[in-house]
């Protein structure tokens, strides 16, 4: 189903695609890790991958750096081999490690200056003072980098990792233990420099983060599921989607999720969320349920997570 | 606060944390196998290696023969000093300045110049002088020797000499035997064991130093940023191996000026070449050190694995015990450690004068150890997180 929902019209030379890759496949020991991952990043794009835990992530993004070599499979990014030229494309893409990597004992200053002396900057010193212009980091510049909070950290990461202007940004969970007014800023970050031509692709597990990319890609157990903006990835899901409300919900939610016809069912503060692959027999099992006072069932919209949820269970079902 | 119910919550658990822990421990050690083969292994592998190679009573040491006298007295006094067992005749030459070379570059241990007419003089009862020279830079390595060779007068022309010229019992030997210990007289102990320690403790230094400087960067994390970047391994090497050479230099200096000061050894040779060559000793154990992290793939391993090739440095390169005392299989172990090949030049330029000429082959070798053990690091630095 992958391959077939991809846009087979794009040619491998389109120098509007950044991100070209066919039938990635990379092994731990016995543990396919990433299965035939095929996927196209179109330029100027922030362009979501979402995923479990454990899901592959890391792996494709390592992959599309040359930090890992995949076990088959062959792509471009950048237009550069992802095989043969890994140098080339560490030259202009930047990577944002998960974990933090840059070097705690070394002030935010001298991190910077680093990055922007193994790149070859003609002038790292003003480099790097740029960036902590741009990051709002000027009175904490020779702090320490493993001094700082999480959200600081992440900043400082970002900008190390735009310090040599990359036409590529590839940042693995980058908001990942940070409070949601540092995510809120992150994000503003990444539009603007997704505005002035950089390519994004950015690895997260947060919902309502995928709503702030241009396409998203959905990846679990090493396979990428689904791709597209959020509106055609929700309408492809082809699942139904009820909304129930009420007082003391537990009960209904224990007597639904056994229901047939009902495939989630999950609770949204004083709300249960019920969907169903098929919409004629989710309304069969509504129908049924016995009249109860004050619980009202309304039909909604699917949101990216039951789509993501959904496609999970499906996926498990085939391959686990 | 109410009284806990469940047993295991009394008072008195103090053993069961001490539990808690060894058995953690236990579990973590028996993990990492690396470490438990090291430690049965280590210490198994080193009695055997220094059980069987230290010796500190060596012999057939290196000497050279400068003959001017063929009679039957001169042979049979090299005859002698053959079945002491101390000595092995390995060298016949013709002239004292190739003596003075062979010593300079190390080849010898001892010399022994019969003088022109020995022979005659003996039958005359002119009681002719025998130079023996012994390189006394490692006094306790020619001590034996040196010994053995004193009682050579006594007994050694015993069937030589017949008739009117026999010895007595009790009586003068027909000949003088001198001895000259050259580059020690004194036989200061001090002046071959400092310019060793600099050695043994610029190895240990400088192993520690870059040991630990890749597996660092992977147990830190920061691996995989360096990684992303465009840099290459021989550039990541190089940059990490140079700020500690000038490390190594100023501890270099302060054991030289130490030594000088306050122990007296001198330097009798040129200080820009000791200097020159001890610069190209440290890079050689910083580059073992950073080849060690790179294979390593936790810190307590490459530490372990300084150590195992320290303990050797220490043992086998002729530091502690005399290297001519080991066995052949052993000094071949020792000719791969830099130490070794540094303790010739050390010892050679500060106590004998050599020149470069005179150590070219321990200079060669420490080129070759460096750029060996270079090649293997650039070759081993994993690239990929595969």
């Amino acid at each position: 189903m992958t391959a077939a929902a991809l846009p087979a019209d794009l040619p491998q030379t389109d120098p509007d695609v950044v991100i070209d890759v066919e039938g990635l496949t990379k092994k731990f020991g016995e543990r396919t890790v990433v299965k035939d991952l095929t996927m196209q990043v179109r330029r100027g794009l922030i362009y979501g991958f979402l995923g479990p835990n454990g899901s592959g992530k890391t792996t494709t993004i390592r992959m599309l750096t040359g930090l890992l070599t995949p076990d088959s499979g062959r792509g471009t990014c950048l237009g550069y081999d992802i095989l043969t030229q890994s140098t080339e494309i560490k030259r202009h893409v930047g990577y944002m490690t998960q974990k933090f990597s840059l070097y705690t004992d070394l002030s935010i200053r001298e991190n910077l200056e680093f990055i922007g002396r193994v790149h070859g900057l003609s002038d790292p010193r003003g480099a790097a003072s740029e960036a902590i212009a741009r990051l709002g980091l000027e009175n904490r510049a020779s702090q320490l980098a493993g001094e700082l909070s999480g959200g600081w950290k992440q900043r400082l990461a970002l900008g190390a990792c735009i310090l040599p202007k990359p036409d590529l940004l590839l940042l693995d969970e980058p908001t990942a233990g940070v409070d949601p007014k540092a995510r809120r800023e992150f994000w503003d970050e990444i539009h603007h420099l997704a505005h002035d031509g950089m390519t994004v692709l950015v690895s997260t597990h947060y919902m309502d983060e995928a709503e702030r990319c241009h396409e998203i890609a959905y990846i679990a157990y090493g396979e990428l599921l689904t791709h597209g903006t959020v509106d055609e990835v929700v309408a492809q899901s082809g699942l139904a989607t009820y909304t129930v409300t009420g007082r003391d919900l537990s009960a209904l939610a224990d007597q639904l999720s056994k229901t047939e016809g009902v495939d989630q069912v999950a609770p949204f503060g004083s709300a249960l969320h019920i969907s169903g692959r098929d919409k004629a027999r989710l309304d069969a099992a509504i129908e049924a349920l016995p009249e109860t006072e004050g619980v009202e069932v309304t039909p909604s919209e699917p949101t990216l997570e039951d789509v993501f949820i959904e496609l999970m269970s499906q996926s498990r079902d085939n391959f686990a | 606060m109410s009284a806990p119910a469940e047993p295991r919550a009394k008072p008195g658990g103090s053993f069961s944390r001490f539990r808690a822990v060894f058995i953690k421990e236990a579990i973590q050690l028996r993990r990492d196998r690396l470490t438990f083969a090291m430690m049965v292994m280590i210490p198994l592998m080193q009695l055997l290696l220094f059980g069987y190679a230290i010796n500190t009573d060596p012999k057939s040491l290196p000497t050279a023969v400068l003959q001017l006298d063929d009679s039957a007295f001169a042979r049979s006094f090299i005859g002698a000093m053959h079945a002491t067992d101390y000595f092995a005749i390995e060298k016949t030459v013709h002239s004292e300045k190739e003596l003075d070379d062979l010593f300079l570059s190390g080849a010898i241990q001892f010399a022994v110049q019969i003088p022109v007419d020995f022979g005659k003089k003996i039958m005359r009862g002119e009681k002719p002088a025998l130079l023996v020279i012994a390189d006394a830079t490692d006094p306790s390595a020619s001590g034996n020797a040196i010994a053995a060779l004193q009682q050579l007068p006594q007994t050694v022309f015993a069937r030589d000499l017949e008739g009117a010229a026999a010895m007595r019992e009790g009586q003068a030997p027909p000949f003088e035997l001198r001895l000259h210990r050259r580059y020690n007289p004194a036989g200061e102990t001090r002046f071959n064991i400092v310019p060793g320690l600099m050695g043994t403790i610029l190895t240990l230094t400088m192993l520690l130093f870059t040991g630990l400087s890749v597996t660092r960067e992977v147990e830190r994390g920061t691996m995989e940023t360096l990684l992303s970047l465009p840099i290459r391994p021989v550039e990541i090497m190089l940059g990490k191996i140079s700020p500690y050479v000038v490390v190594g230099a100023v501890q270099m200096t302060i054991i030289l000026t130490t030594s000088f000061l306050l122990f007296g050894v001198p330097i009798v040779g040129s200080l820009t070449l000791l200097l020159a060559l001890t610069t190209l000793f440290i890079i050689a154990n910083l580059a073992v050190g950073y080849t060690f992290s790179t294979i390593a793939t936790s810190q307590l391993q490459a530490m372990q694995m300084s150590f195992f090739f320290f303990l050797p440095s220490m043992l086998l390169s002729g530091f502690m015990f005399p290297f001519r005392g080991m066995p052949v299989w052993a000094q071949y172990i020792g000719e791969i450690l830099p130490l070794t090949h540094f303790l010739r030049v050390v010892r050679g330029i500060m106590l004998k004068g050599a020149g470069l000429w005179d150590l070219s082959h321990d200079v060669l070798a420490l080129v070759a150890f460096v750029l060996v053990a270079m090649g293997v690091a650039v070759a081993r630095f994993r690239q990929t997180l595969d």
